[in-house]
């Protein structure tokens, strides 16, 4: 009995985004790295493209405080002072593809740590990695717009991706990302619109369209993954229908997932948190790549090397008839 | 996916006669696409017909039962590709497969293991789906013995793997009564297997690994053998190819309504451990209705377990729990009063940390319309004027001496307003409530 094959015809595709700028472009990373150039849901190759298998990035902060789990400290836990050792550690002994360095140290309130002093760190890990670097402020407004200027004016040529225009405050990162020629994370709160209307803000203020990806927030397994999951694959089903202003390349950062006791406490009821934590982040970026992220920010090595197992085995075969 | 009034009138009598109730057959066509109707007021429809009609206002993916009683498990029903479009229905069941040559001792260990795999999470209890019995001695004496021993040892539905009829039948013999599912029959066996899902009565998986047309086929087969209660495996296949089959076999069902392949899908995953967690992951959230594992290892299945209870959540409504005043510990007339909101997850929280710090406590559930602290907040649902209100309802006043509120660390900004309202001292408790049973004993301790 013949089986009629169902394929959608998209007429949308997602934008490609490029950063890391190597030497040709002024910068020093030994390769860039492309998002985006999809016209399929994740993984249907039969109906159209999925040129790359999702990056992943791995995140290094400037301090670690207390909440960070002792879990997710173990494999850094000798580099864990000294953030330029801690990407050498993602990118040579776990492969990362790209570091996200979290500049939380700048925060006035916590460790109020200098623009100059958040410049020196970014420097010293552009030289111990050279990977294409993701570059987030503290979340203060005032302070980042103060620290994100100067730090992209010293990665000049570097194509960073900086981080995060929010609804509320997005002008003077968007002013400090198109100084330098970098690129842009937009990052929304669950919500179609909201992710919308930023991009737009965004394109208005001057950017273009191909120096933006959206992050719409990925909530943690336990912890408002459906909301996540559902928000990605609208945006990413209204994307491959034609809608512009939603065809910026998709990022999610899984590290929020460790946020859940369940996650990583001892607990026999819940069995061995030594791999149970390092799932649980897995299944959140399993989860958004499933919905449609292009990119993820993790963790846990463990979790790295889960997804990126996955990830091999639903690129290479999805082909069939 | 009903078919449409016109559609429908084709298939009438077209006489007009008005015996059913109304006057034209046109009429009635439209009061049956609307389900406003019942076929059977019209005496005329030959047979037909009738199964035409009825096939189509059947759901596009079969509800197939496993099991009887408390324990039997639900698969299929689904209507939607994604779950925003309205939700998934019958979430994936999770089944552990144990062999008929497996050593007496480690049988009973994993039969007491897969009984025993059970979570409470956020008010739900989140258990095994079946237990599968693989026939893989291919000896019909042993694979009774199996059965034997499994079906005294748990309550839960059972699958029963064999593609030799003779084999199969030893099975059901002992364990129809329970309405195993009969996994499964294939090009090669299908008369023999859908002759035994007929005499006992059970659900029977097609299996055919060549692609979907042979798939079909063999479901066609089985469903003119007389057996309606099918379910699909297509066998293993890497990560991207199953993705590929199961979106395209929904496709299919649900928005298509074909009906060969409108079945639920039941696949085994075996492979190591850790490679069985991803699969697993990945297939909960698109379109397994069962899943088959060889290891349930309680780090693998909570969050598994975790990840299914979110794809399966109606997005339209969060799990909540009722907003009242809920006692923990025994607390008396001094006990402290707390307050969070009644969206389940955030409840379950503050509750499990209230019960760890055993300080016997009143916790004041407010209706934020089951939004987290920091979400309702944001949205303008969790208010002083909420929360005073609240406890005026439920009676607080009465039930503690005291004057006094711990509020979430996260909300700190309502304190003043609070006070104002309620005319309780507002009292900042942590941001998160891991912080506790520390705060509430530091608060008796300091009293
Ligand atoms: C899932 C989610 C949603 C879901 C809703 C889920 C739900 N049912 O509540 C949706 C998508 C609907 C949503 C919407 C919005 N959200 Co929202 N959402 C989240 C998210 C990702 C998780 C929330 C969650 O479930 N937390 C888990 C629960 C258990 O936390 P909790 O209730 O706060 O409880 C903890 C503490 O408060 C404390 N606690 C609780 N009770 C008590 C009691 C006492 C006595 C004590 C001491 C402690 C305590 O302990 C608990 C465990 O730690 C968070 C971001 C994040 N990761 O936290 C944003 C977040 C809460 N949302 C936010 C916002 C702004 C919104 C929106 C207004 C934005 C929008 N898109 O329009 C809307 C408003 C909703 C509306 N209009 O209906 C902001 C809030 C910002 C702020 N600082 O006020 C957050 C923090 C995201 C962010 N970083 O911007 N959201
Ligand atoms: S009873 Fe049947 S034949 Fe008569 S009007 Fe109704 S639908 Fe038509």
């Amino acid at each position: 009995m013949p089986v009629q094959i169902p394929k959608e015809k998209w007429t949308g595709k997602i934008r490609e985004v490029k950063f890391g700028g190597t030497q040709e472009e002024g910068g020093t990373r030994s390769s860039s790295i492309t998002l985006g150039g999809v016209s399929t849901l994740p993984f249907l190759y039969f109906e159209g493209d999925m040129p790359r298998k999702t990056v992943i990035a791995m995140e290094v902060l400037d301090v670690v405080r207390e909440d960070y789990p002792a879990l997710a400290r173990e494999p850094f836990n000798d580099v864990l002072e000294s953030p330029s050792s801690w990407a050498k550690t993602c990118v040579e002994k776990y492969g990362a593809e790209a570091i996200c360095l979290k500049l939380e140290g700048t925060n006035p309130e916590e460790e109020d740590k200098s623009p100059d002093q958040a410049v020196e760190i970014v420097k010293e890990v552009l030289s111990a990695v050279s990977v294409p670097l993701l570059i987030y402020g503290c979340g203060n407004d005032e302070k980042d717009s103060k620290v994100m200027q100067v730090v992209s004016d010293a990665t000049k040529g570097e194509r960073c991706l900086l981080g995060l225009a929010e609804e509320e405050r997005y002008k003077s990162i968007s002013v400090a990302t198109m100084a330098n020629d970098h690129a842009i994370v937009a990052f929304s709160n669950l919500d179609i619109n909201l992710a919308k209307q930023l991009n737009i803000l965004l394109t208005d203020f001057g950017i273009k369209p191909e120096n933006i990806v959206m992050d719409p927030l990925q909530a943690g397994l336990g912890y408002g993954l459906e909301y996540s999951y559902s928000v990605i694959e609208r945006i990413r089903l209204a994307a491959l229908m034609g809608d512009q202003m939603l065809q910026m390349p998709i990022l999610c950062d899984t590290s929020i997932s460790w946020k859940a006791r369940e996650a990583h406490q001892p607990n026999e009821a819940y069995g061995d948190e030594k791999i149970r934590g390092p799932y649980w982040e897995a299944t959140t970026g399993l989860s958004a790549i499933t919905a449609g992220a292009d990119m993820l920010i993790m963790r846990h090595p463990s979790a790295v090397k889960m997804v990126r197992e996955a990830v091999e085995e639903l690129a290479t075969s999805g082909g069939g008839e | 996916m009903g078919m449409t009034a016109i559609e429908i009138y084709k298939l009438l009598p077209k006489t007009n006669c008005g015996k059913c109730g109304v006057p034209t057959c046109l009429a009635f066509a439209m009061k049956l696409a609307n389900k406003q109707a019942e076929l059977s007021a019209c005496p005329d429809v030959s047979d037909d017909v009738k199964t035409q009609l009825e096939e189509s206002s059947a759901p596009p993916i079969r509800l197939v039962t496993v099991g009887t009683g408390d324990n039997k498990i639900e698969m299929g029903n689904e209507t939607e590709l994604f779950r925003h479009e309205k939700t998934f229905y019958h979430p994936t069941a999770y089944s552990l497969i144990v062999e008929d040559t497996t050593s007496p001792e480690e049988l009973e260990a994993k039969v007491k293991e897969a009984s025993e795999v059970e979570f409470e999470r956020v008010g739900q209890i989140l258990k095994m789906g079946m237990l599968a019995i693989k026939a893989s001695s291919g000896d019909p004496a042993k694979f009774t013995e199996t059965v034997k021993t499994v079906t005294g040892k748990t309550s839960l539905p059972l699958i029963l793997i064999s593609d030799k009829p003779e084999v199969m039948e030893e099975g059901l013999k002992i364990a129809s009564s329970g309405k195993p599912l009969i996994h499964a029959a294939t090009k090669d066996n299908w008369q023999a297997m859908a002759e035994l899902a007929k005499k006992y009565e059970c659900p029977i998986v097609a299996f055919e690994e060549g692609g979907l047309d042979e798939l079909a086929e063999l479901t066609q087969n089985i469903k003119k053998a007389g057996v309606e209660d099918i379910m699909l495996d297509f066998g293993k296949k890497s990560l991207g190819e199953t993705m590929r089959l199961l979106t395209i076999i929904r496709r299919l069902s649900a928005k298509k309504n074909f009906r060969p392949l409108g079945y639920p899908v039941i696949l085994s995953l075996e492979g190591d451990p850790e490679k069985e967690a991803l699969a697993a992951a990945v297939f909960t959230m698109k379109y397994s209705a069962a899943l088959m594992l060889n290891d349930i290892s309680k780090w693998k299945m909570f969050p598994l377990f975790t990840l299914r209870q979110n794809i399966y959540t109606d997005p339209q409504i969060p799990i909540q729990v009722k907003p009242e005043l809920y006692e923990i510990n025994n607390p008396d007339e001094n006990s402290p009063l707390l307050f969070t909101t009644n969206f389940s997850l955030t409840y379950f929280t503050v509750a499990g940390d209230i019960e760890n710090s055993k300080i016997p406590s009143y916790l004041q559930v407010i209706d934020t319309e089951g939004l987290s602290v920091m979400t309702a907040f944001a949205a303008g649902k969790l208010t002083p004027e909420m929360v005073a209100e609240a406890l005026e309802k439920s009676g607080a006043k009465d039930k503690i001496k005291h004057n006094k509120i711990i509020i979430p660390g996260m909300v700190a900004r309502m304190s003043a307003k609070l006070n104002e309202k309620s005319g309780r001292e507002v009292l900042v408790g942590p941001r998160e409530s891991s912080g506790l049973p520390k705060y509430l004993k530091g608060l008796s301790e300091g009293s």
